[in-house]
């Protein structure tokens, strides 16, 4: 991803110079198991060959992975790529994780921890499989100097090293040790993806046994021995601070250990249990001073961004020839205002950590995308440098952006540790703290102004983009002249990312940057969510104005955008576009390109005489280059219609007096199975490139599903969420 | 004070009796595969089976659950990974991150012991259980794969 990119890795490196040594020790007191390297290593005759490829004297082989485990399948993906070059036995094996304080030790041997932007495998693929091939190297290396023989002369299939000339064979396990202290290669080929054997095929997830019998431990589970648990609430309204707050009134509550102000905001109870903790909290008098953000509703926000649409000043993304030009002198144009709200990620699991903290050392468990920067928010948190803090990872129980780029969470138990030393403290929010303390998705509005000839042909077109700036809001030292880059993700200028799949003879793209208090977040998808509904949506207009079909329009439009318009031929194909429909179910189409892949969909859907949608089924397109694991795509793919229609027909966070409205799932409805649409996923990998999965076809949710509203019923969403609206006849 | 039949053991547990059966299970007993989601029956990742029925421990207090009561909970659903529901589950591969997956395995678990046919409209009626990966058109298929299968229920 262009932007988030600028992690916190530049000051860990920095740091670098600062740590000592990978004291993982730490996990170990606790006698619980939770995978990371070192654990293997334990056992002497475990070797590890580098540091990607651990081999166990049985053959079993472990393979390190750097990014997180969220459910999105890359622990699978990452390991297949690695055995892939290792020539290994799939069968035997398995993954454990490295720690940040060891990556930061081992001069960052591991690369980049951070899990978002859709890049576990688009940006890592090449490092990882040089990892397994090099291992594999090394240990046919050492079987031929057994063997006195050439390596060359020697191959390696399913972890069995074989020497064909003299018959003689030896398994990775029985030369591992030798192996281990053998020098890296430094010319390490890798094999064509036409010749994967384990990559490249539908294998199936090496995670799923624990997720069905309740043994798999999320951050939320820990236990430690003399561990307490505490509950926090954070002013409601963004900004705010704790006036005061009556201690003596709960702490003779049952279980009640401490009270303690976390920070300026927060406060946060103590207690042997959970539930006490929560209880006290809620019973527990707290003043707030709301300050001036209390005055800030959605309602004076959609002001402030309406005003933005016309402003003189702006920010330009993608400009071609004389858009404004252009438009004053078409036949006919065409305008429309579009936004899109506030949104919680609403994990499943709710943020959480724990942590442990003494005046020489600060470790914290917790579930995170970017393990190196929950090691950088316990050291800042803290106030101990990195070299005498651990954070250890843990599968997340959900994460879509809100558990990457910020660690509000981490640097709260570090706060509340550093109140209580010696005893670890394990930190969960309530669904409701969660809903009020997100990182929520941007807020933008977008006006689009088109210009059609005489023909119907698009001659212009400018989409002035009014609104939150995510990294303004999180790393604004990236903001440079007033411009996140980021804003135009999907409408870039032709690229290998995010560009725009339209070749338009006259276009103006800006942005009129607007920040409202409420603080902004990565939200699966991203810009591209907004962007995709403003553009496609748009199209879908100009194509009725031009009275031309939708697909025809846009086909017209793509000529010099080959892979976009293979996508969007895929998709029309499958989905039979054009061929009659059953009476009453409607089509609409869309495209787009984000996160290194190019995807498009079709929804078909009715509407009833009660204004009751009901969709029947989509079809989705994905070219992400290179396919490592067709089924984990097929699985992001319908997981993405879920977190795209979520948004698309649900999702909103409302403020009122500063904060927000919505407190749980109650008002904050999302898809449930109920709503759920048929999904056809066509993959169409044209090689040649990496793409990530994870997030592209969330933007094309909602402008399939709204065009072919349109289709249904005349009526134009041009404001999410749908529910807002009443698709009713007139 | 409360006694708790849980997974064939019956079990005393010193707590206040307005405690949710969640934080019980999860905190007294220490059986942490029933997750918190919401705490207010919203999201299902609390769901256990209460005789038999499916039901949503984050807001049901302990005080309203008496010892004859049968509660299981996903590690109980069987003793080694083998109940039907669960041997589906891992052939779809259904679970993605997981978290959701202990509810919906035990939704599921008592939707086919009451309903050993459920057409897709039952499915969709019974299973309103959140998963925000998004894993509900492999739940589908998993329960509906048991259903033809024959295995459940009294049918």
């Amino acid at each position: 991803m262009i932007f988030a990119s600028a992690d916190t890795s530049p000051t860990l490196s920095r740091r670098t110079m600062l740590a000592g040594s990978a004291a993982a020790a730490g996990a170990f007191t606790f006698g619980f198991a939770i995978p990371f390297a070192g654990e293997a290593m334990a056992q002497g005759a475990v070797k590890e060959i580098n540091a990607w490829v651990v081999v166990h004297p049985d053959d079993k082989v472990v393979i390190r992975i750097a990014r997180s485990e969220m459910g999105q399948g890359t622990l699978t993906g990452l390991a297949q790529l690695v055995a892939e070059e290792l020539n290994c036995d799939w069968a035997r094996v398995t993954t454990e994780y490295p720690t940040p304080g060891q990556n930061v030790a081992r001069n960052r041997v591991w690369g980049n921890f951070s899990t978002g932007g859709s890049r576990g495998i688009r940006e890592s693929h090449e490092y990882v499989r040089k990892g397994g091939a090099a291992a594999r190297m090394m240990l046919i290396q050492a079987a031929a100097t057994q063997w006195s023989v050439p390596a060359a002369e020697c191959s390696a299939e399913k972890s069995v090293i074989t020497h064909k000339a003299s018959g003689r064979s030896l398994r990775y396990g029985q030369v591992a040790e030798a192996a281990s202290k053998l020098e890296a290669p430094k010319d390490i080929p890798l094999k064509e993806p036409k010749d994967w054997m384990i990559a490249g095929k539908p294998l199936k997830r090496l995670d799923t046994v624990d997720k069905t019998n309740g043994a798999k431990i999320y951050g939320i589970d820990l236990k430690m021995p003399g561990m307490l648990n505490a509950a926090i609430k954070d002013c409601p309204v963004f900004g705010g601070k704790v006036k005061s707050f009556d201690a003596a009134k709960v702490k003779a509550m049952p279980g009640v250990t401490h009270v303690v102000p976390v920070g300026e905001t927060a406060v946060a109870v103590v207690a042997e249990t959970w539930w006490q903790a929560k209880t006290a909290l809620d019973a527990l008098p707290i003043e707030w001073d709301n300050g001036e953000n209390a005055k800030v509703s959605s309602e004076s926000i959609a002001a402030w961004l309406k005003e933005g649409l016309d402003a003189p000043e702006a920010v330009i993304g993608n400009q071609v020839g004389d858009a404004k030009g252009a438009i004053a002198k078409a036949a006919r144009v065409v305008e429309s205002v579009y936004s899109y709200p506030f949104q919680n990620h609403a994990t499943m699991e709710p943020m959480n950590a724990t942590a442990r903290y003494t005046p020489e050392r600060c470790e914290v468990w917790t579930p995170t995308q970017n393990g190196e920067a929950a090691l950088a928010a316990a050291s800042e948190a803290s106030g101990l440098p990195i070299a005498k803090c651990e954070a250890y990872k843990i599968d997340l129980g959900g994460g879509f952006g809100r558990r990457g780029a910020v660690h509000d969470w981490v640097r709260q138990v570090v706060a509340i540790a550093k109140q209580i030393p010696g005893t670890p403290i394990k930190l969960v929010w309530s669904r409701e703290e969660d809903m009020l303390h997100g990182r929520y998705h941007p807020v933008t509005q977008c006006k689009l102004t088109g210009g059609l000839d005489k023909d119907g042909n698009l001659t212009g077109l400018h989409m002035r983009i009014s609104g939150q700036s995510i990294v303004a809001g999180i790393f604004p030292q990236n903001i440079q002249n007033g411009r996140d880059p980021a804003v135009f993700q999907g409408l870039n200028p032709p690229g290998p990312e995010a560009s725009i799949g339209y070749g338009i003879p006259n276009l103006l793209i800006d942005h009129a940057m607007r920040n409202p208090h409420v603080p902004p977040g990565f939200w699966r998808g991203v810009n591209l969510n907004q962007n995709t509904i403003y553009l496609e949506c748009f199209m879908d207009e100009l194509a009725h104005a031009a009275g031309k079909d939708p697909l025809e329009f846009r086909r017209a439009l793509m000529k010099n955008h080959p892979k976009h318009l293979a996508v969007l031929n895929a998709v029309a194909e499958r989905a039979e576009w054009g061929k009659t429909l059953p009476a009453g179910v409607y089509r609409g189409i869309c495209q787009t390109m984000g996160f290194g892949s190019y995807v498009a969909a079709v929804a078909e859907v009715s509407v009833s005489a009660e204004g009751k949608l009901k969709i029947h089924r989509i079809v989705a397109a994905t070219d992400p280059g290179h396919a490592v694991n067709p089924a984990q795509i097929e699985r992001q793919v319908e997981g993405s219609f879920v977190y795209g229609l979520s948004a698309a027909l649900h999702g909103e966070c409302t403020v009122k007096d500063g904060r927000m409205v919505e407190e749980n799932f109650d008002t904050y409805t999302v898809l449930r199975l109920d709503e759920m649409p048929v999904v056809e996923t066509v993959i169409v990998p044209s090689g040649g490139f990496w793409g990530g999965v994870g997030e592209p076809t969330i933007a094309v949710a909602a402008p399939a599903v709204f065009n072919a509203i349109f289709a249904a019923t005349g009526k134009r969403v041009r404001s999410v969420p749908l529910k807002n609206m009443d698709l009713r006849k007139a | 004070m409360a006694k708790l039949s849980i997974n064939g053991k019956v079990l005393d547990v010193a707590v206040d009796g307005d405690t949710p059966l969640l934080w019980v299970i999860r905190e007294q007993i220490g059986l942490t595969g029933t997750k918190y989601g919401c705490g207010v029956a919203q999201c299902g990742a609390c769901t256990v089976h209460i005789d038999g029925v499916a039901t949503r421990s984050c807001a049901l207090p302990v005080s309203a659950v008496s010892a004859e009561q049968k509660i299981v909970t996903i590690e109980g659903l069987s003793p080694d990974g083998s109940h039907p529901v669960q041997k589906a589950w891992i052939a779809h591969d259904v679970p993605q991150c997981g978290y959701c997956q202990s509810g919906m395995i035990m939704a599921a678990a008592a939707l086919l012991q009451a309903n050993p046919k459920p057409s897709e409209a039952d499915i969709a009626n019974e299973m309103t259980n959140i998963c925000r990966c998004g894993t509900y058109t492999r739940v589908k298929a998993a329960i509906l794969d048991v259903a033809a299968s024959g295995t459940l229920g009294r049918g």
